[in-house]
C-alpha cells in the first residue's frame, strides 16, 4: 500500500494523431509520423488515458472487466515504447535542431529562362500586385542568355549528385525556347562528360507548343507540367491575354497535340484555384477526361489575403470538401489496381508511407534552388531575382554563410506555433513564398491555412490506411521506385 | 509487438529501434557500430580498496564512481529516483571530486 504523499507514476497521452479506416483504428505519431495500427486492447487503453492519465493500476482497474491484465500490461509497454503514451511527470524530449550537413547535393535546379509572358494572369505572383521582383523595370535581363544557362549547367553539375534534374520555367518558358534548347544539349554532353545523369522537365501554359517544339519535348523525354485552371469559362477567368482575351481556345487544341504526340513521360496538368474557381472535381473530370491529362495537381493561389480572389476560410472549407471526393474516388480506384491521376494525394501518401518528418516545408534552398535570368542563385524559382532571397549566383558558386543562415532560421523547431500541431511531419510550415506574401516574412509559418492541411492530411492518413489494408502493394510501389532509384546510384 | 502492427516504414524502424537489447562485451558484434562504455575499458578506479584495505588513499573517492556507474553505464547504480522523488539530489555536487560530500542520503517522504 502507498503511503500518504507519495507520488504514483502517472500515464497520459504523447502526441499523436488518431483516424480510423477500413474498420481499424490507427496511429499516426508526432514526431516520427510513424503509422500504427491498434488492436482492441491497444485501442481501449488509449480510450481510457485520453478520459484522463491515470496510473497503470487504474488503468487496469478501469479495463478489468474486459481484457486480462498482462495484455493491457502489454499494450501499455508497447505504447510506451514507440512514444504515443508516457509518465505524466516526465517531460517529453525535445526535438533536437539538426541542421542539415552541408554542402547537401543540390537535386533540382529551376531555370528562370525568361521572367517574361505573353499571358496576363491576373492572379499571377510574378506580375500582380503581390509580386517581389519589378520584372518589367528592374535590373534582371527579361531573357536568360545563353552563357548564363551554359554556366548554370556546370553549377548545378557541380553540386548535384549522380542524378540531377532541371527544370525549365519562367515567365512562360518557351518565350525563350533556343536557349531551352540549346541548354539541353549542352547538358547532355556535359553531364555525359563528367559521369553523371540529368533529367529534364518544364512548366509551360501551352500558348506556344508549336508542332516542332512539341517533337522536340517528346524526343529529348522532357517532362511536361501545364498551368491550366480547368474548363473554358474558369480558365478564361484569370488565365487571360495582354488584351484581356481568354487563352481556353488557343491552348487546348495545342494540349491536345502534345498529349497525342508526346508519350515519353506522364503529362500533367497544374491548376490554380481561387475562390471564383472551386470546382476541383469538374476541373478534374475536364482536364483527364476530356483534355487527357494523365495527372492534375491543384494548389490554392498565392496571394495577400485583401485580393478579392484570395481564397477564404470557408472557401478552404469547401475546397477541403471537394479534395475529400476526390481523394475517395482515388482510393476506390487505387484498391482495385486502376491509375487515377489526383497528383496531390499521391505525393502525401509517399510522404505518409516513407514516413517523412520534416525540418522544413520543402527543398528549398537545400536539394533545390532557381536560377534568375541573370544566373543570381535564389531559395527557389519563386524568388528567383530577388537580392533579399539570393544564395549565391551560379557563376560563384553557392554563399554557404547565406545557405546556413536560412537553414538556421527557417527550421522547424523555431516554428513556435506548429510546436502543438501534429500535422507538422508533414507540413512544416507550409510554402516561404505563401508566408512571405501573406506576413512580409519566409520565417513565419502559413496560419491561414492550418485547418485545411490538418484536413486534408487526416484524408490522406485515412486513404492510407485503407490501402495498406485493401491494396498494401499500391503502397510497396513507393519502395520499389525508390529502390530503382537508388540501384542507379 | 503484439498489439501495434507496423503500418509504414517508420514504423518499422521504431519497432527496431526499441526492440535492440543491450550488447554485452563479450556478445559477437551487432550489426551496427557498438561503443561499449563503461568502468572495465575507461579505467575508472571502480569499487575498490587503496593499499591499507580502506578508502582514503584512493585517487577519486569512491562516491565519484556513483556518477559512472549510473549516469553511462548500463550497469546501474543504487542511487535515489530522480524522476520523481529527489530530483534535486545532485543539485549541490557539481563536481564529485570536490563536492561529494554534499551527496545526501534521502528518505521516503
Amino acid at each position: 500500500m502507498r503511503t500518504e504523499g507519495t507520488r504514483v507514476i502517472v500515464l497520459g497521452l504523447r502526441e499523436f494523431h488518431q483516424f480510423h479506416a477500413a474498420g481499424r483504428q490507427f496511429l499516426y505519431l508526432v514526431p516520427s509520423a510513424a503509422v500504427f495500427e491498434l488492436d482492441l486492447v491497444a485501442e481501449a487503453v488509449i480510450r481510457v488515458l485520453s478520459e484522463a492519465p491515470r496510473s497503470e493500476d487504474a488503468v487496469l482497474e478501469a479495463l478489468a472487466d474486459r481484457f486480462p491484465p498482462p495484455a493491457v500490461r502489454s499494450v501499455i509497454s508497447e505504447l510506451r515504447d514507440v512514444r504515443a503514451i508516457g509518465h505524466q511527470q516526465q517531460a517529453e524530449l525535445k526535438e533536437p535542431k539538426f541542421l542539415p550537413m552541408v554542402p547537401f547535393p543540390l537535386s533540382t535546379m529551376v531555370l528562370n529562362v525568361t521572367n517574361q509572358c505573353n499571358l496576363a494572369c491576373t492572379y499571377c505572383y510574378e506580375y500582380g500586385e503581390d509580386k517581389i521582383v519589378d520584372t518589367e523595370n528592374g535590373k534582371q535581363s527579361k531573357f536568360m542568355s545563353e552563357a548564363t544557362a551554359r554556366q548554370s549547367v556546370e553549377f548545378l553539375l557541380k553540386e548535384s549528385g549522380q542524378i540531377a534534374h532541371m527544370t525549365f520555367f519562367g515567365g512562360e518558358t518557351l518565350l525563350n525556347f533556343p536557349v531551352l534548347k540549346s541548354t539541353v544539349a549542352y547538358a547532355r554532353q556535359r553531364a555525359a562528360e563528367v559521369g553523371k545523369t540529368v533529367d529534364f522537365s518544364l512548366t509551360t501554359n501551352a500558348t506556344l507548343l508549336q508542332p516542332e517544339i512539341i517533337d522536340f519535348l517528346a524526343d529529348n523525354e522532357i517532362g511536361v507540367t501545364i498551368s491550366m485552371d480547368g474548363p473554358r469559362e474558369l480558365q478564361n477567368k484569370f488565365r487571360v491575354f495582354h488584351n484581356g482575351a481568354g487563352s481556353y481556345d488557343i491552348v487546348a487544341p495545342k494540349i491536345k497535340a502534345l498529349l497525342q504526340r508526346h508519350r515519353s513521360r506522364p503529362i500533367g496538368a497544374r491548376v490554380t484555384l481561387t475562390s471564383d474557381t472551386i470546382d476541383v472535381t469538374r476541373i478534374y473530370r475536364h482536364l483527364t477526361e476530356e483534355l487527357g491529362f494523365w495527372e492534375v495537381g491543384f494548389a490554392p493561389v498565392t496571394t495577400s489575403p485583401d485580393q478579392k480572389y484570395a481564397i477564404s476560410d470557408r472557401g478552404f472549407d469547401r475546397m477541403l470538401g471537394q479534395f475529400n471526393e476526390l481523394a475517395h474516388e482515388f482510393q476506390e480506384q487505387v484498391a482495385v489496381n486502376k491509375h487515377h491521376g489526383f497528383s496531390n494525394i499521391k505525393d502525401t501518401l509517399e510522404e505518409i508511407h516513407k514516413g517523412v518528418s520534416k525540418a522544413y516545408p520543402c527543398g528549398a534552398g537545400l536539394g533545390l534552388m532557381g536560377v534568375s535570368t541573370d544566373g543570381d542563385v535564389a531559395v527557389c524559382h519563386r524568388f528567383a531575382g530577388s537580392d533579399h532571397h539570393k544564395l549565391g549566383t551560379v557563376k560563384d558558386g553557392i554563399d554557404r554563410t547565406a545557405q546556413q543562415e536560412f537553414l538556421e532560421q527557417h527550421h522547424i523547431n523555431d516554428k513556435t506555433d506548429c510546436h502543438t500541431c501534429w500535422a507538422r511531419p508533414i507540413c512544416a510550415g507550409g510554402c516561404y513564398h505563401e508566408a512571405h506574401v501573406r506576413y512580409g516574412t519566409t520565417r513565419r509559418p502559413n496560419l491561414h491555412y492550418c485547418e485545411w492541411i490538418r484536413g486534408w492530411t487526416d484524408t490522406c492518413l485515412q486513404v492510407y490506411g485503407e490501402l495498406a489494408v485493401r491494396n498494401p502493394d499500391f503502397l510497396a510501389r513507393f519502395d520499389r521506385d525508390e529502390a530503382k532509384a537508388e540501384a542507379v546510384l | 509487438m503484439t498489439h501495434l502492427k507496423a503500418v509504414n516504414r517508420k514504423a518499422a524502424r521504431v519497432i527496431d529501434e526499441v526492440q535492440r537489447d543491450v550488447v554485452a562485451l563479450q556478445q559477437p558484434p551487432p550489426a551496427r557500430p557498438h561503443f561499449p562504455l563503461g568502468c572495465s575499458l575507461a579505467f575508472s578506479p571502480g569499487w575498490e580498496a587503496d593499499s591499507t584495505g580502506g578508502t582514503a588513499g584512493l585517487c577519486q573517492p569512491v562516491e565519484r564512481d556513483i556518477f559512472d556507474c549510473h549516469l553511462g553505464c548500463f550497469w546501474p547504480a543504487h542511487v535515489p529516483d530522480q524522476l520523481n522523488h529527489a530530483p534535486s539530489w545532485t543539485a549541490k555536487c557539481a563536481a564529485a571530486q570536490k563536492d561529494w560530500r554534499k551527496l545526501d542520503l534521502v528518505f521516503p517522504g
